[in-house]
């Protein structure tokens, strides 16, 4: 009994760590050059949440200084993760580039066909 | 208000370059981004040596951006250990600089070269915001700054091949800077800070209570900047991303982009963990020690069976990342000494090599061994130059590689494990195998076609080489600024350990 409550207060963490891990799944066992940006992209996703999760509390308003409220949810962690979203979007812009040039320059982004045709050359 | 230029060299030292990346992105001709990116990078060492200087004469300096106190704004925090890699790091920038202007020129086309110097100044802007960082959020803010970037200049590469090594350090470098996050966010659950004086002063009493995600949190962190710094096995995407670089990114990479996360490894390692939680309790030092020996024996084995000598030289990094680590490992005055200055030395020498090769492809438009038969006699400059660093690399007496190899030999002593001074012997010998292979075909081969129409390069790429491999002897002899100063650092560092 005391696990399945463990599970259900805690189920939003397996979530992420679910998503972490097919995340990271996807990026290695996927040879598509596309799927694996998208696993990148949930894997880097899912860390949002990681950080997101444990800066709210239930019953916290916004951090406003006022005497009305005395709860507040930590909002350092959203100010971070805006940045880390930045970044998850530059990096995935940039391998969709990079995807785009090898497709052009090979014909194809399945990685088993660019290496055999390396491997001939 | 006056504004004080010396009060706020540490912020400079970063927006300098940024500024310049932005400027640069806007500039069309080649050249003239080429001197802008010559003129910042020229500012940075003296920056980094006033820095340095400060930090000598008077201590850490603490420097609060936009006025916020840490912990809670964000801390540019620099000792003596960053101050002397933000030096190293734009020393050796600055002094390859001139050797752009032709490198670029001959393997980047016309129009977009004006962006790869704007790539380059951004990459220079994240490692050093790197180095000069006191916040571990920060950081990782910076390190996709210079990731990012690296991976476009890697992109540009003449050969298709270099769109696959970039892809490929894309996901690596991703993965490596994700866990790295995931490692700074258990951090701050388990601390509530981001400074990282502040985490490592509140993690000795957090770690009674929450020992576990502190220790999750070092593998993350670990796992993540190893794989930066090309640890092997992590260190799969280095060789490709090396080889089919353009010359001057390969260069300037190998000389820095390790090196700085090897600086962040040190960080985490000595300034947050081991101030906190005694390392022994951790076990981390046997296993990077392991790995570190696998990296001289194997990746040195793999430079001797490779032809394309990027590769080859991209393999010795590797290996020599490995020295660096072992140092590391080895967590003690002389150890940490000899890793902090192999951090220096080996970037002088790889700096050497790759430069050489750079000209070599300048010249012969190609860096295949075997069609390089007689080469040495045709670039006798180039060659010496390549032979000296070359030596420093196998670690010979009057170079810096000795002085390196030394200190880590010394670290090891220390420990009584004499084995491993053995291992750093043996290996040397494998690089000692690999450069003179080289040295054998450049100068005792019959004249190749390709080796036949080459020369020296002109003087503004010539005068980087031999600058580098003069300080390769120099500071073999003169240690003072080397190990002098990494071994202050080191004192530092194991003064704090718990």
């Amino acid at each position: 009994m005391q696990h399945v409550q463990t599970f259900i207060g805690h189920y939003n963490y397996f979530i992420t760590i679910f998503l972490m891990v097919s995340g990271l799944y996807i990026v290695i066992a996927r040879g598509n050059m596309i799927k694996k940006l998208v696993g990148l992209a949930l894997f880097q996703t899912s860390v949002y949440l990681l950080y997101i999760e444990p800066g709210k509390i239930i019953g916290g308003t916004a951090p406003i200084l006022d005497p009305a409220f005395k709860v507040y949810s930590n909002p350092l962690p959203h100010v971070l993760i805006l940045t880390a979203i930045v970044v998850g979007v530059a990096t995935l812009a940039l391998g969709l580039a990079i995807v785009a040039r090898i497709h052009e320059a090979y014909g194809t982004i399945e990685e088993d066909e660019i290496f055999a045709r390396e491997a001939q050359e | 208000m006056r504004f004080d230029v010396v009060q706020h060299l540490p912020a400079l030292q970063v927006v300098i370059p940024l500024l310049g990346a932005v400027l640069a992105a806007f500039l069309r001709r080649g050249i003239v981004a080429w001197g802008l990116a010559s003129v910042v990078t020229g500012l940075m060492p003296l920056i980094a040596g006033g820095l340095l200087w400060q930090v000598l004469q008077a201590g850490p300096i603490s420097y609060h951006l936009g006025g916020w106190p840490p912990p809670w704004g964000i801390e540019y925090r620099v000792d003596v250990l960053n101050a002397f890699v933000l030096l190293l790091v734009s020393a050796v920038s600055a002094v390859m600089m001139p050797f752009a202007r032709r490198s670029v020129a001959f393997e980047i086309e016309g129009d977009k070269q004006a962006s790869f110097y704007s790539m380059y100044l951004l990459c220079l802007t994240g490692l050093l915001g790197i180095t000069i960082t006191g916040d571990a959020f920060n950081a990782f803010v910076f390190l996709e700054i210079s990731s990012l970037s690296t991976y476009v200049l890697i992109a540009m590469g003449r050969d298709r091949r270099a769109l696959l090594a970039a892809y490929q350090y894309l996901i690596m470098g991703t993965i490596g800077a994700t866990f790295y996050v995931i490692g700074v966010g258990l951090l701050y659950l388990v601390t509530g800070s981001l400074n990282m004086v502040d985490i490592a002063s509140r993690l000795g009493p957090a770690s009674a209570e929450h020992f576990r995600p502190i220790v999750v949190a070092l593998a993350f962190l670990t796992v993540g900047v190893s794989l930066k710094l090309a640890l092997f096995p992590l260190h799969v995407w280095l060789p490709n991303a090396y080889a089919f670089a353009p010359s001057f990114a390969t260069a300037f990479l190998a000389a820095t982009a390790t090196k700085v996360a090897v600086y962040l490894f040190i960080r985490i390692f000595f300034s947050i963990f081991g101030i906190a939680v005694s390392l022994e309790s951790l076990r981390v030092c046997d296993v990077l020690l392991a790995l570190s020996v696998a990296a001289m024996f194997i990746a040195s084995v793999l430079a001797v069976y490779e032809q394309n000598l990027k590769r080859m030289l991209a393999y010795s990094s590797v290996a020599q990342i490995g020295y660096i680590t072992f140092g590391i490992g080895l967590a003690n005055q002389n150890g940490l000494t000899g890793g902090a200055v192999h951090l220096f030395n080996h970037a002088l020498m790889k700096g050497a090599l790759f430069l050489a090769l750079g000209a070599v492809l300048y010249r012969a438009g190609t860096v295949k061994l075997a069609e390089l038969g007689g080469i040495g006699r045709r670039m006798p400059l180039t060659f010496a130059a390549f032979v000296i660093a070359g030596l420093g690399i196998i670690g010979t007496p009057g170079t810096a590689g000795f002085i390196s190899k030394w200190y880590l030999a010394l670290g090891a002593l220390d420990q009584g494990r004499w084995p491993l001074v053995f291992l750093i012997v043996a290996s040397s010998l494998i690089a000692l195998v690999y450069i003179g292979r080289v040295v054998e075909v450049a100068y005792f081969r019959a004249t190749s076609e390709a080796a036949e129409k080459a020369s020296d390069p002109p003087w503004n790429m010539l005068v980087p080489i031999l600058v580098l491999a003069v300080a390769t002897v120099y500071f073999g002899f003169f240690t003072e600024l080397s190990a002098g100063i990494a071994a202050k650092a080191a004192q530092t560092l194991i003064g704090g350990l718990k």
